[in-house]
């Protein structure tokens, strides 16, 4: 029998192919789980002033208690629909942190502090996720327009879309890119795909992220693809891909600037997983976590939160204390319980205002409405 | 006959298909532990295994395609789309594939298949969740829409669907779930497609609603009863293929018409049935058919559904300008 050549055997070792996949990603990380620096020279890399180490900390303080409050409020029908986000601040927070007002974000249900970084206020958050139409409106308190579409509900359209926006920002020589985000369970769809691919073949400025948090709704990562590490979709696309610590700060943060500066001088997209945990469920609509998953699985991952590194990071360095945290969490506290308020006192949307919002020019039937609801104040 | 909720009636029938059926498979994302994010699976996989009800990954094409394909070994699948509202990511599958298969195999092949979907409003989900898109596929020629609008119907519809050879969009109303409990009988019993049923009698004025929109028809029946008119509700149950037949009884018993449907005025089904009355029984008719539907914008934000979606007294109100038409 005629032996084959070395390179058509390892061709044909399906085995030694696996472990390849399986070992081609490690995992970028600045910080371990007590928030004590690994890697030096990549901490040094990420160039973070004190001023920036703070801000972040802050924007995944604000986070935390925004979740914390959401959470409360839509126990008592006062919020909406809301997806909790502990345990992913660093993920959302340190990475968007790397992004700038030019950007365009294009965040998922689940990313809704990002945006909120981005300047639209906590009171249209609110009424987004109470199904206010006025929750749509992406502009500032002293309306400026924010680059940010609204939290996608359909799992994947935001990738496909991105990968417009991204080729729009190259073609008209922007200095901008824009950011997407979907989660472990969003790589299956096959907008996923396309979106990446896409990007990957007009070279569009864009950063595409994946938060791996483990599960998507009670299905854990493991069903949703055999693939090792989902960022490996990315090189299939021919992407840069890269696989971080979701829960450090650092790394996300050191990520998220590199594939920026990548991706806005005309490289091409990158792919970032970051690998970090969902703590509590998946909405406030009626999820229980306990269904798929054990207690001791969230214990742990509690304990790997990213709060509980940076805070330490800081504490570490001198520049943050307690007393510090206490008054802001005070303060972020005072600022939702005022915009809760103004959300409150928003007028009620008006079906008349729904039927004028779906066509520019309505047809007939649609003008009988529009004067029918009118009429009767709707 | 016990008292069961909406979706207790449905767990049932497909427990009972499961059990009957070795070739019936359930799968959908999170149907397996979680029983689907409604429940409606609960306890199946417990008790049928990982085999038979299992959760895929999250993409609904995926999921339509899968079915399709498992139809060659033959097996009969059940599969979950999560919410009607992401009829989009399979339409491909529904309507570009398993609705033409038949035909395209020259009639060598059948597609087995039931797409169990919630459907329609009133529960406050975010947006593009809830969604009346049953016109779309009932439009599409190839496919069987079921829509029940009672526990009994949506058990013994249920199992008629999973048993037939043709693909099955079988609606169901996710406010109805657990707001709508009846009488359910025991066991393994059938409810034949393609036929309306009588939900109320009645002489005067002939309401014709289907899905969600039968228990607003009925309770304007009611209403109307208190001032005197009696009001005939025809339950269309299957939405497409209409059942023609009993929609002229009902005509000819009474003359006058009023079309009831969730969906957005512009949106199919009731349209379908007044055009039916308007070619075949034009002459039994008293007075213009009525309609009663949603408006036709976007389905609305979550805050404002109760003053977008139909209500009885706009049922009242349309059937009072039919009667008074003369
Ligand atoms: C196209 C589509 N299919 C299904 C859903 C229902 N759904 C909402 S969230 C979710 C799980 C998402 O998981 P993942 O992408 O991992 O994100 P995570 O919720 O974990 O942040 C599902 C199935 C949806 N919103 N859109």
């Amino acid at each position: 029998m005629a032996d084959i050549t070395a390179t058509n055997k390892q061709i044909l070792d399906f085995n030694y192919q696996l472990t390849a996949q399986a070992d081609s990603f490690p995992t970028l990380s600045v910080l371990d789980n007590t928030g004590k620096i690994v890697d030096n020279e990549a901490f040094e890399r990420a160039e973070l002033s004190n001023d920036d180490l703070i801000n972040i900390l802050k924007r995944m303080i604000l986070s935390r208690q925004l979740d914390i409050r959401s959470t409360k409020l839509a126990k008592q029908g006062r919020f909406g629909f809301f997806a909790p986000t502990a345990g992913q601040e660093a993920s959302q927070m340190a990475s968007s942190y790397a992004f700038t007002d030019d950007d365009w974000l294009m965040p998922g249900y689940r990313d809704i502090p990002q945006i909120v970084m981005k300047g639209w206020p906590i009171w249209k958050a609110i009424l987004w996720s109470r199904g206010h139409v006025l929750g749509n409106v992406y502009t500032t308190e002293d309306d400026k327009p924010v680059n940010s579409w609204m939290p996608q509900i359909i799992i994947g359209a935001q990738y496909v879309e991105a990968a417009g926006i991204g080729l729009g920002l190259k073609k008209r020589k922007k200095n901008a890119v824009v950011y997407a985000y979907t989660g472990d369970g969003g790589t299956s769809q096959g907008d996923f795909y396309e979106g990446i691919n896409f990007a990957g073949a007009y070279h569009a400025n864009a950063v595409f992220f994946v938060q791996n948090n483990g599960y998507a709704i009670s299905t854990p990562r493991a069903v949703q693809t055999a693939a090792p590490h989902l960022a490996a979709k990315g090189w299939a696309a021919g992407l840069p891909s890269l696989v971080v610590d979701g829960n450090d700060p650092i790394a996300v943060y050191l990520a998220s600037k590199e594939a920026r500066s990548w991706a806005v001088n005309g490289n091409g997209p990158v792919l970032i997983e970051t690998i970090t945990n969902r703590l509590e469920a998946h909405s406030t609509a009626g999820d229980d976590p306990l269904r798929y998953r054990t207690k001791d699985d969230i214990e742990e991952w509690w304990e790997k939160e990213p709060l509980i590194r940076m805070r330490k990071l800081l504490q570490d360095q001198g520049i943050w204390n307690e007393k510090q945290e206490d008054d802001y969490v005070k303060e972020v506290n005072q600022l939702i319980d005022d915009q809760i308020k103004i959300a409150d006192n928003v007028d009620k949307q008006k079906i008349s205002n729904f039927i004028k919002n779906t066509l520019e020019v309505p047809s007939q039937a649609m003008k009988e409405q529009i004067a029918k609801f009118e009429s009767e104040g709707k | 006959m016990a008292v069961k909720s909406y979706i207790d009636a449905i767990r049932e029938a497909m427990d009972l298909a499961l059990e009957k059926d070795d070739d019936v498979i359930i799968f959908g994302e999170d149907v397996g532990k979680n029983g689907g994010v409604f429940r409606a699976t609960d306890g199946l996989q417990a008790k049928y295994g990982e085999d038979r009800v299992f959760n895929t990954p999250l993409a609904e094409s995926g999921i339509g395609g899968m079915a399709i394909g498992l139809t060659t070994q033959n097996y009969r699948p059940i599969m979950e789309i999560q919410f009607f509202g992401f009829l989009f990511e399979v339409m491909d599958s529904i309507a570009g594939q398993m609705a033409r298969n038949r035909f395209r195999f020259n009639g060598t092949r059948s597609m087995p298949i039931v797409v169990r979907s919630p459907y329609g409003g009133g529960t406050k989900t975010p947006e593009m969740h809830a969604d009346n898109l049953e016109g779309m596929v009932a439009q599409i020629p190839g496919i069987r829409v079921v829509m029940p609008a009672n526990p009994a119907d949506a058990k013994g519809l249920l199992l008629s669907s999973i048993a037939s050879n043709d693909p099955v969009v079988f609606l169901e109303n996710l406010h109805l779930y657990r707001s709508l409990k009846g009488e359910v009988p025991e066991g393994y019993y059938t409810t034949p497609l393609d036929k309306a049923a009588i939900a109320r009698e009645g002489d005067y004025i002939s309401i014709i609603s289907y899905g969600g929109g039968v228990p607003v028809a009925l309770k304007a029946a009611e209403e109307l009863s208190k001032n005197g008119i009696s009001a005939e509700v025809l339950d269309l149950r299957t939405v497409s293929p209409l059942d023609i037949q009993s929609i002229g009884e009902t005509v000819a018993k009474t003359g006058r018409v009023v079309v009831v449907q969730e969906a957005q005025r512009m949106a199919g089904v009731g349209a379908a049935v007044m055009s039916e009355i308007s070619e075949r029984f034009i002459l039994s008719l008293k007075a213009p058919i009525g309609r009663v539907a949603a408006p036709d914008s976007v389905y609305p934000f979550g805050q404002a559904e109760n003053d977008w979606m139909i209500k009885s007294d706009d049922v009242v109100a349309k059937v009072m300008e039919v009667v008074n038409y003369d």
